[in-house]
């Protein structure tokens, strides 16, 4: 069963006619993680944001996106609202500027949880609290007093990921989590997110440029250039076979690289 | 750093700042290539000025003695709100600078809540409607309105308003009434530039992260608009604090046409009059007020944005 199922996507500007997305079709299938790899302007992050219709006003769109079933672009903007977050949840790039910097972190949990449940402060608190210990934040309660600008991006990544954790959605959508981290944050991040999709069997919508944590975390994958999808697939297949000379090119500047890598790395020895 | 503490260490720092505008303030008037003294005498209207009057006036007026401790006595002077006397009348500076500042403030003022008022209200709308007619009329109007000069609006009100319907009075600071003309003069034309700045902060900060992850995380819209308010607010705050002395220190032709009592027609006419004393304590007090608002400004900013407290 397919979670989402987007069918003849087609995303233009109103203002300058500019075609963003060609004619997409594609499904993220139920509890399996589908990543969208493709590099900037292919239309990876307007694709997400389609889903969960947040493109800017002047953006427009055309062919049908279906969640659980139910076309999204048929619900009225309350109940595409009583969605967002609760069964379609976002994990944003930055999370330096993903929080509101004026107010503690605290105050964007406490809105969001109690807009989708009726939680008082100190249940609210319990359970975002427990969330923040299993993504392994350490004093969970000294940082919801925190200003975002105290924290890393890391942590605040696992911020996002374990406000997830408490909203339980039927899917995630992650728009370049990774990229804007340090290695050692990449990894904790990317761990995160695997976890999260083990305990919730929830599906992921997952966008990068990085090839190798795409081989980590994905179940399928999906190739974009210029606005069309290229190639998709099983992530072995795509990697080991890929059919599309961009995808040919991606893989094996990968491929180049790490063997450049490990060659340094021997010589050093 | 808490704001206690920050608001302590800002107030230390604005001390230094004062000392130098004073000293400023001093000087310039100093460099001056008129004798003082013979000012005074002028003013005075003495018939024939003598070398010996000269020296005696100097003697009495202490610009005999070194340059820094005039400065030094003036300034302990002036702490005491004591500026000296009127080369032309002799009366006490204060006695006609005080009233005359807070008729000026009075007016700033009043003004100053329609502008901020008017700027936010229009800000906001023009945000939220961005290329929409609203947004398009309001700013080509306030286009038009900011580039007519004061002076003319000022006189065009008159002659409808106060002359052909006879409804307001045409000059003077008699009632409420009497602030209605020179408030929507000074109001129409700071109006204009403040509400743009209103409207691009909220355009930037609608264009922020926090605004699609708000979004993203189901809140209403209301909620998010609150925040980028807030946001927005905070650039807005420090122009809004410095706008106050600034139309403090610019209603000079508003109150000339208007026959306001005030600071600015003050300061017109003791420069006219060479009254020395009296154009020292006006440029002072307009300093001051600068660095006082500056104070306030950054206080309110750091009490809304804790970025700001970490360093000072």
């Amino acid at each position: 069963m397919n979670i989402v199922e987007v069918k003849h996507l087609k995303v233009w500007d109103a203002n300058t006619d500019k075609v963003i997305i060609h004619n997409s079709s594609f499904q993220v299938k139920q509890g399996s993680c589908l990543a969208i790899v493709g590099e900037s302007g292919s239309g990876k992050s307007v694709t997400c944001r389609s889903i969960m219709r947040l493109n800017k006003p002047w953006i427009r769109l055309s062919g049908t996106i279906l969640f659980k079933g139910e076309d999204l672009n048929q619900l009225s903007e309350q109940e595409m609202r009583r969605r967002r977050g609760k069964n379609l949840c976002m994990i944003l790039q930055n999370g330096m500027s993903a929080f509101d910097p004026s107010c503690v972190i605290g105050v964007h949990i406490r809105e969001t949880l109690q807009t989708h449940f009726n939680w008082n402060n100190r249940e609210s608190e319990r359970k975002i609290i427990s969330a923040m210990e299993s993504v392994m934040l350490k004093n969970p309660q000294e940082i919801l007093n925190q200003y975002p600008h105290q924290l890393s991006g890391g942590m605040l990544q696992r911020i996002m990921i374990a406000l997830a954790l408490v909203l339980e959605p039927d899917l995630i959508i992650a728009d370049e989590p990774t990229t804007a981290l340090d290695t050692i944050s990449q990894y904790e991040v990317v761990e995160q997110l695997i976890r999260l999709r083990e305990r919730m069997g929830c599906s992921m919508l997952f966008i990068s440029h990085d090839l190798g944590v795409v081989q980590k975390i994905a179940d399928e994958v999906m190739v974009m250039k210029d606005g069309a999808i290229v190639e998709s697939g099983d992530i072995r297949s795509v990697f080991s076979k890929p059919e599309h000379t961009y995808t040919q090119y991606l893989v094996t500047t990968r491929l180049e690289l790490s063997n450049h890598f490990r060659k340094l790395m021997q010589e050093g020895t | 750093m808490d704001m206690g503490s920050y608001i302590v260490k800002r107030i230390l720092l604005a001390i230094p700042l004062l000392f130098v505008i004073s000293l400023i303030t001093f000087v310039l008037i100093n460099l001056s290539l008129l004798d003082p003294a013979v000012v005074v005498l002028q003013a005075q209207e003495v018939p024939q000025i003598t070398d010996e009057l000269i020296a005696q006036t100097n003697e009495a007026l202490g610009f005999d003695k070194p340059f820094v401790i005039q400065y030094v006595n003036w300034l302990i002077a002036c702490m005491q709100f004591d500026f000296g006397s009127s080369y032309v009348s002799g009366e006490p500076v204060w006695s006609l600078v005080g009233p005359a500042f807070l008729n000026t403030l009075k007016l700033t003022l009043v003004s100053s809540v329609f502008i901020i008022g008017l700027s936010i209200l229009l800000g906001v709308i023009c945000a939220m409607r961005e290329g929409r007619a609203v947004d398009k009329s309001v700013r080509g109007l306030s286009f038009v309105l900011t580039a007519i000069p004061s002076y003319w609006l000022a006189a065009i009100l008159i002659w409808y308003l106060s002359v052909k319907l006879d409804l307001l009075p045409t000059s003077g600071m008699d009632s409420f009434k009497s602030y209605i003309l020179p408030v929507i003069v000074i109001t129409v034309s700071y109006t204009g530039i403040y509400f743009r700045t209103v409207r691009s902060s909220m355009l930037s900060n609608m264009n922020e992260d926090y605004v699609l992850y708000g979004r993203a995380s189901g809140l209403s819209e209301r909620k998010v608009t609150l925040h980028i308010l807030r946001n927005s607010l905070q650039v807005a705050v420090s122009i809004f604090c410095m706008a106050i002395p600034i139309v403090l220190g610019s209603t000079v032709v508003i109150e000339n046409v208007f026959a306001w009592p005030g600071l600015g027609r003050l300061s017109v006419r003791s420069i006219l009059n060479r009254d020395f004393p009296i154009i020292q304590a006006y440029v002072l007090i307009l300093a001051v007020t600068f660095v006082l608002f500056n104070t306030i400004s950054d206080v309110i900013n750091a009490a809304m944005n804790p970025r700001l407290r970490k360093d000072l």
